[in-house]
């Protein structure tokens, strides 16, 4: 089936090395003796451990909660015992740790009880609920809850139109490819669930047309649904969100919008399988398809537990060869290198590229911008690249955020062709940064000001209450007087006052704080005039 | 294992400043072939002068300046500014002319700029002008174009001496060998009260234009269409300039062709083709958004019309790119491209 394309500004044709591995089937991962699974694998509030060192588990059994609406739950990957709920080393650009529960395997993988639900028989809510409470989400890289994008909530009246993204545009990666020709069935079956919750007037499926066994696959398990698949042009970033919505239905999503404001979602082919996997088989998201290529013996793709770490998934596809130089989580465009080898595979781990000197670019020396504007013309957000580079560099953070420094999206096109070989996305994501940092900063500094604020608020009514019970305390003559006449030295007459009469502060306290209020505020001024009395 | 750690995309194209910049100086070949067979040895000795003139000048600002030597001498740019200015130049040029020039465009417009990429000015044109300006006499003494091996053609020695020595030969005089160029005689001409048909009997011209004039301006359009088609060069900077130029003398044809000369002379005379393609697409001192490209060009092809037919000088490219480059970074500002998700405007 065909239908109109829409093409996107921008983008590039990329050197695909799919072919390193496409070829073979997807392969079960290494069951680990240990497992390491953080329990933030997804974007919002991290989940809360709900095991103890000590703990066994079972396979698929929970072992952290969602927290909050944005938020997910994790399971344990195989059967085995809690040693320890700890930070450990993550896979995160920063290299800092995060909280993990580290299980040691038993080996048995024994289950949890499955229940396979029916959907329709289910509320929609429930359906959510259940979603959400099997970690589903989204498993393209963002991971972004699923529930949460499985909620119209009032976004809109009625979803135009449902997008399931098999576009992989990024090099390398091959995960999604190979589970749409072996498994498009699952996926099928995972998309009936998301058009239960969302009820789409039509549904459609991009796959880059440089995948013709999965566009294949996928159209004849959509045989008599009405899900239309699309073969969409090999051009790079297609699989982009944004690019994907505008290419097949010519929407565009707005700046600071979603693609829901113009009445499209979209999710991953490998989300849809993984939601088929939890209500149809009421197995949760303990393992996904990784893909692992480069300088590594046999490359190809591994159904891996999540918390495996990289370095036996890498063994398992046959160990390093020589002159790796560079290990990347996720495609050469837009994947982070990683300082080692020992960090576990989560919900965003679609590839590791153990890259060799012939696949990186080499190190080259940065030459001034000479505004040949390559950068403009590959650009999918239609920015002006130079000159968010030109701001940035200059710190002219304001300035940036005029040429729309927030619609980047990190996609690496304008690096990719700049002749003078400057790293443009780095300066992007540090005036990123630095942004989000002085905003920090100043709501830092309002909330400081404000509670300042609140605290001298706090001070001068303590002091206005002090006096005015004082004052009532006091003769109501006597006090005033002696304030005036003995200039600094009211407090000491009062606690004189107060010492000699006992008796009366019991008698005069209760009924009259108002009173005593209001004699304070005329007493504050005009205070004068009444000792002149 | 341990990884080094480099932020994304980990791979790039293959390209640099340095193959951009020679794919400019491999395109001009055709047009400079043209040159030379038209003007003779003299056009080749300026650019070879011009070329190490702009690197040793080049060299030694990047020593002063205390940048790496190696990757900026290896970008060309240099290189490519020598050559935009020596064929400007008068082939019979004295060699101080083309050493004031170059050292001009490159120590003067760049780097006291501030060097490759931060030059507001095209270095070549603010060369030219320079020269212009300052030894009218000398820069005006075009060559009639003879073609080589004819009766007037000197022989490369006897450049040379010309050249660098300012001797003649016994057997030739400067006046047997200079001649007006047509945007010359056109100028003067009409200025007499003469009409374009008969201006245009004037042996100096040829088909359309200037003859030899016009094989040059062919060879640069060869050239510079492959720059286009390449990328190395902004498609919308050449449309827009020879676009608002023909325009503008088609109508200035149209409502007096006795007076104004055709746009097809227009387009092929003087520096129009080449300003087009090589010139005015300096990326440095161009506008960057691709509607302000188009501008930026039109800018230049209506400022070339006005100057050449009511200035001062016959020709008036390297006045226009001049001045149009002052107006790229306002026309940047008010031609960004519609961001992705905008709202349209």
């Amino acid at each position: 089936m065909s239908g109109r394309l829409y093409p996107f500004h921008g983008g590039l044709d990329l050197p695909s090395h799919k072919n390193a591995s496409n070829g073979r089937p997807i392969q079960p991962g290494p069951l680990p003796e240990r497992l390491v699974v953080p329990l933030r694998q997804h974007i919002g509030a991290i989940a809360k451990p709900v095991v103890r060192p000590g703990d066994r588990v079972l396979k698929g059994q929970l072992i952290g909660q969602p927290d909050g609406y944005i938020s997910a739950a994790v399971h344990a990957p195989t059967s085995g015992v809690v040693t320890a709920v700890e930070p450990a080393p993550v896979p995160h650009p920063s290299g800092l740790t995060d909280l993990c529960v580290i299980i040691d395997s038993d080996g048995a993988e024994r289950w949890i009880d499955r229940e396979p639900v029916d959907v329709r028989r289910l509320h929609v809510s429930e359906v959510r609920n259940r979603l959400r409470n099997a970690g589903v989400v989204g498993l393209g890289g963002a991971v972004f809850p699923s529930a949460v994008k499985l909620n119209l909530a009032g976004h809109c009246e009625r979803l135009e139109t449902l997008i399931l993204n098999g576009a992989e545009c990024e090099p390398w990666i091959t995960c999604d490819d190979r589970l749409m020709r072996e498994r498009a069935a699952g996926i099928v079956a995972g998309l009936r669930i998301m058009v239960h919750l969302l009820d789409p007037r039509e549904v459609l499926i991009g796959i880059e047309d440089d995948k013709p066994e999965a566009v294949a696959a996928l159209n004849e398990a959509c045989a008599g649904t009405g899900f239309q698949v699309r073969a969409v042009p090999a051009r790079y970033p297609s699989g982009g969100v944004k690019q994907l919505v505008k290419l097949l239905t010519g929407r565009e999503t707005p700046v600071d919008g979603l693609p829901l404001d113009v009445g499209v979602q979209c999710f991953n082919v490998a989300t849809a399988y993984s939601a088929h996997r939890a209500l149809d088989c009421g197995e949760p998201v303990i393992s996904r398809i990784v893909t692992v290529t480069g300088h590594v013996a046999r490359p190809g793709n591994l159904e891996a537990l999540l918390g495996a770490s990289f370095a036996e998934l890498i063994a398992a596809c046959g160990g390093y060869q020589d002159g790796v130089e560079r290990l990347i989580m996720g495609g050469p465009m837009m994947g982070f290198a990683l300082h080692g080898d020992e960090v576990p595979a989560t919900k965003a781990t679609n590839c590791i590229l153990a890259a060799g000197a012939g696949e990186l670019a080499p190190e080259q020396p940065v030459l001034p911008c000479i505004r040949c504007g390559a950068c403009v013309e590959v650009c999918p957000a239609d920015l002006l690249p130079q000159q968010l580079y030109w701001h940035a560099r200059a710190k002219e953070f304001d300035k940036a955020q005029d040429y729309h420094l927030f619609s980047c999206i990190e996609c690496g096109c304008c690096s990719y062709v700049c002749p003078s070989h400057i790293p443009l996305v780095q300066y992007y994501r540090y005036a990123k940064n630095e942004i989000w940092a002085q905003e920090k900063d100043k709501e830092r500094a309002e909330l400081a000001r404000r509670r300042h604020q609140a605290r001298m608020e706090r001070l001068e009514r303590e002091q206005r209450e002090r006096e005015a019970k004082l004052r009532q305390k006091a003769p109501p003559r006597a006090a005033p007087a002696a304030g005036d006449s003995a200039g600094g030295k009211p407090d000491l007459e009062t606690a004189v006052a107060r010492t000699l009469r006992p008796a009366a502060e019991g008698r005069t306290s209760s009924p009259l704080p108002v009173a005593g209020e209001e004699s304070g505020v005329k007493a504050g001024v005009p205070s004068t005039a009444d000792g002149d009395r | 294992m341990r990884f080094k750690t480099v932020t994304s995309p980990h791979i790039l194209r293959e390209t640099g400043v340095g193959p951009v910049m020679r794919r400019v100086l491999y395109a001009m070949l055709p047009g400079l072939a043209a040159l030379i067979w038209f003007f003779g040895w003299g056009v080749l000795v300026n650019l070879l002068l011009a070329t190490a003139v702009a690197l040793l000048a080049e060299a030694v600002m990047l020593g002063l300046r205390g940048r790496p030597l190696a990757p900026h001498l290896g970008d060309y740019s240099a290189v490519v500014t020598a050559w935009l200015l020596a064929v400007a130049l008068p082939p019979l040029a004295p060699w101080w002319l083309t050493v004031l020039g170059v050292l001009s465009a490159i120590v003067l417009a760049k780097h006291l700029y501030g060097g490759l990429g931060y030059n507001p000015f095209n270095p070549a044109m603010v060369g030219y002008v320079v020269l212009l300006v300052s030894f009218p006499r000398e820069m005006s003494a075009w060559l009639t174009p003879h073609g080589l091996g004819q009766e007037y053609a000197l022989t490369l020695v006897e450049t040379l001496r010309v050249n660098f020595g300012g001797e003649l030969p016994a057997r030739l005089s400067l006046d047997a060998l200079s001649g007006a160029t047509s945007l010359d005689v056109l100028r003067t001409q009409l200025g007499l009260g003469m009409t374009v048909t008969e201006v245009r009997n004037s042996p100096v011209f040829g088909i359309v234009a200037g003859y030899g004039w016009e094989w040059a301006a062919l060879g640069f359009l060869v050239g510079g269409l492959w720059l286009v088609g390449t990328r190395a060069a902004a498609w919308q900077i050449p449309l827009g300039m020879l676009g608002s130029l023909g325009l503008i003398a088609t109508v200035f044809y149209l409502i007096d062709p006795a007076h104004y000369a055709p746009p097809w002379f227009h387009l092929c005379s003087g520096a129009a083709i080449f300003g087009a393609f090589f010139i005015a697409t300096d990326p440095v001192t161009a506008s960057t958004t691709p509607r302000g490209r188009l501008l930026y060009g039109a800018g230049i092809g209506i400022l070339v019309y006005i100057i050449r037919g009511f200035g001062g000088y016959p020709d008036g490219v390297a006045f226009a790119v001049l001045l149009m480059n002052i107006a790229a970074p306002t026309i940047d500002l008010y031609t960004q491209p519609r961001v992705f998700g905008a709202r349209r405007r």
